[in-house]
């Protein structure tokens, strides 16, 4: 067996043959002309051809892989038409007098040495797609026409690099996976096995001799195996099984409600942790983000996010997920996680430390600056706000004393805001306990089980040697979540429920018995509760 | 001449796709319209030039449309950067 180790840029197990992609060679050879306006008249056609052929190709790739895959083909007929590159390409042919063909490799040189020189990543990236074009000129021009290998047989294509005009002639039900040794997570090849949902992987030389050898392609590890095991080979079905029953579910709940058999509706929310996430709780058919957790926006940087950056990023989410429901958590950051630039001192017991709220309350500059954001963006799409770490009613005070200054703020500075729902985390005792009181100030209740718990049972979860006393679904948890469900009744606002219990399908049944309004799972978990949801009949549950 | 600046929002900036479609909605007018960002400027009809601009989310770019039609182009484009930018 042979390893292969590059990055994955697209999740999933293959299990296939290898098929090497030979590009063809194309040589262009520099041949005198001596009437320019007819070589021009030739290159015009040519340019009409492939006009022609990209928007039959863009018509291909729409039905095939929808209208994101497809818009590259829209964006090489902008590129064609290009005034840049038609006046190199007519300046070549006329003023060294040579043929079409050369005059089109020399520009497409140029081109692709300005753009690598930008430096930057996604314009480098785009030096495939002038390469793409011109390819396909040149075909044209020389009347060599691609021979896409059109084997009967499921397989693992593997290439140097492989351009939109190549993959879209592939026969996408034939394809099991990609890996290329060029590319980067901008290409067309990772756009396109995002959208088929293939396993993807870049940074990987398959040796000439491999191909047709049986192999094996892990997009989460970027770990090829050419000739595997048998062991691996079963280890390797079994996740592919697991795959297959999670799209068959994907299949069969798409679309559906998550309604009991007695018909309460269930908020279905998705638990997301950066934009990226978004196409995930998007495909995974989620009903709304129930948590957004806003911290990436502050980690992996040196200084603090503005407020337009933080306004950027909230009004892409609101905007994505259309009139969807969107609860923002605020910043929810301690010792035990940080960026540098906060300067927070290290802590004996960060869990129980300055975070979160806390670090708001005393960082009020932090705290108003990702409320503004948070507020100007609630004016454009469903945005809701959610408070973490509450323990109590001063709290509650010091909190709405800061939304009323930056309400003002931004009224006196004429920018337009929408106060949005506000609602809060349960995830302390001390919350549970002052529920009651809590519910009259707040639009909803999101209790977070995990910290709830680990508040609650004095057990740290990050320590091993405590597992044996740590129960899923202690008692004492879950009365303080039937507590919370009741008071936030009582007060006529709804609970919800964004830890790990969300997903525990084993507990839904006893969650949806105490009322629990709204669920929030990470998204490749949303559908089977959906399931469950729809299995479950609450009038006929009975609570040991 | 008529001229207006924009702040990008878009996280990715004028990327390919956007940049396309400003090519193509710019070329639906006479006027010339050239696109300022920095100390750099390209003819926003020409798509490498455009995207070779590197223009990032917070960059900020000015428009200036200089023709017969320049106040329609200006208009309908100050229109176009905030619907897809």
């Amino acid at each position: 067996m042979l390893t292969f180790e590059g990055k994955g840029i697209q999740a999933g197990v293959a299990i296939g043959k290898i098929k090497l992609w030979q590009k063809d060679a194309q040589t262009v050879k520099r041949r005198h002309i001596d009437d320019a306006d007819a070589e021009m008249h030739r290159f015009s056609l040519a340019k009409e051809e492939a006009a022609k052929r990209l928007s039959a190709l863009y018509d291909k790739a729409l039905v095939e892989v929808g209208a994101d895959g497809a818009a590259i083909f829209d964006i090489h007929r902008v590129m064609l038409d290009d005034g840049d590159y038609l006046d190199s390409v007519e300046n070549i042919i006329r003023s060294e007098e040579v043929n079409a063909e050369y005059a089109v490799a020399a520009t497409s040189e140029n081109f692709v040495s300005m753009l690598l020189e930008t430096g930057d990543e996604y314009m480098m990236a785009r030096s495939a797609d002038v390469k793409d074009i011109s390819e396909l000129l040149i075909k044209i021009l020389t009347g060599a026409d691609s021979s896409i290998v059109d084997d009967n047989e499921l397989m693992i294509i593997a290439a140097e690099d492989l351009a939109p005009s190549e993959t879209v002639q592939l026969d996408k039900s034939k394809v099991l996976a990609f890996v290329t040794e060029k590319g980067s997570a901008n290409s067309h090849t990772a756009i396109l096995a995002r959208t088929m949902n293939i396993p993807a992987i870049i940074g990987v030389k398959i040796p000439d001799d491999c191909d047709n050898a049986p192999a094996i392609v892990d997009g989460a590890s970027g770990k090829v195996y050419i000739n595997p095991t048998d062991e691996l080979r079963e280890e390797m079905e079994k996740i592919l099984a697991e795959e297959k029953s999670r799209r068959l579910l994907l299949e069969e709940m798409k679309g559906k409600d998550s309604l009991t058999l007695d018909g309460k509706k269930i908020k279905l929310y998705a638990n997301i942790g950066n934009t990226k996430d978004l196409v995930l709780a998007l495909q995974n058919d989620a009903e709304g983000i129930g948590l957004f957790r806003s911290e990436f926006i502050y980690l992996g940087r040196d200084s603090l996010p503005t407020e337009a950056e933080q306004f950027a990023v909230y009004k892409k989410v609101v905007q994505g997920m259309g009139d969807k429901k969107v609860i923002i958590r605020t910043l929810d950051i301690g010792a035990d996680k940080q960026a540098d630039y906060f300067n927070l001192c290290r802590e004996e017991n960060p869990a129980m430390g300055l975070r979160a709220i806390r670090l708001c309350l005393t960082r009020p500059d932090i705290f108003k600056t990702q409320l503004r954001a948070l507020f100007r963006a609630a004016a454009l799409g469903n945005l809701s706000v959610m408070y973490p770490m509450i323990t109590s009613m001063a709290e509650v005070k010091r909190i709405k004393a800061i939304v009323k200054e930056i309400e003002e703020e931004l009224t006196r500075d004429g920018i337009p805001y929408k106060t949005p729902e506000q609602g809060i985390m349960i995830e302390t005792p001390a919350a549970v306990m002052i529920s009651d009181k809590l519910a009259k100030e707040f639009s909803f209740f999101s209790i977070g089980t995990n910290d709830l718990a680990q508040y609650t049972l004095a057990i740290d979860r990050q320590n091993p040697c405590l597992d044996e006393f740590f129960e899923f679904h202690s008692e004492a948890v879950l009365r303080m979540i039937e507590l919370v469900v009741k008071n936030a009744h009582k007060a006529g606002i709804w609970a919800g429920i964004c830890g790990e219990l969300a997903a525990d399908t084993t507990i839904t049944e006893t969650l949806l018995k105490y009322g629990v309004d709204e669920l929030s799972v990470s998204p490749s978990r949303i559908l089977s509760v959906r399931k469950k949801i729809r299995e479950t009949d609450i009038g006929n549950i009975n609570l040991k | 001449m008529k001229e207006f600046t924009y702040n990008i929002t878009d996280e990715n900036g004028l990327h390919a796709r956007p940049a396309g479609l400003l090519v193509k909605e710019a070329g639906k007018y006479n006027c010339s319209v050239t696109l300022k960002s920095g100390d750099k400027s390209a003819d926003a009809k020409r798509i490498f030039a455009v995207m070779s601009l590197s223009v990032k989310c917070g960059d900020s770019v000015t428009v200036i449309t200089e023709g017969a039609d320049e106040d329609n182009a200006a208009t309908s484009l100050k229109a176009f950067f905030e619907e897809n930018l």
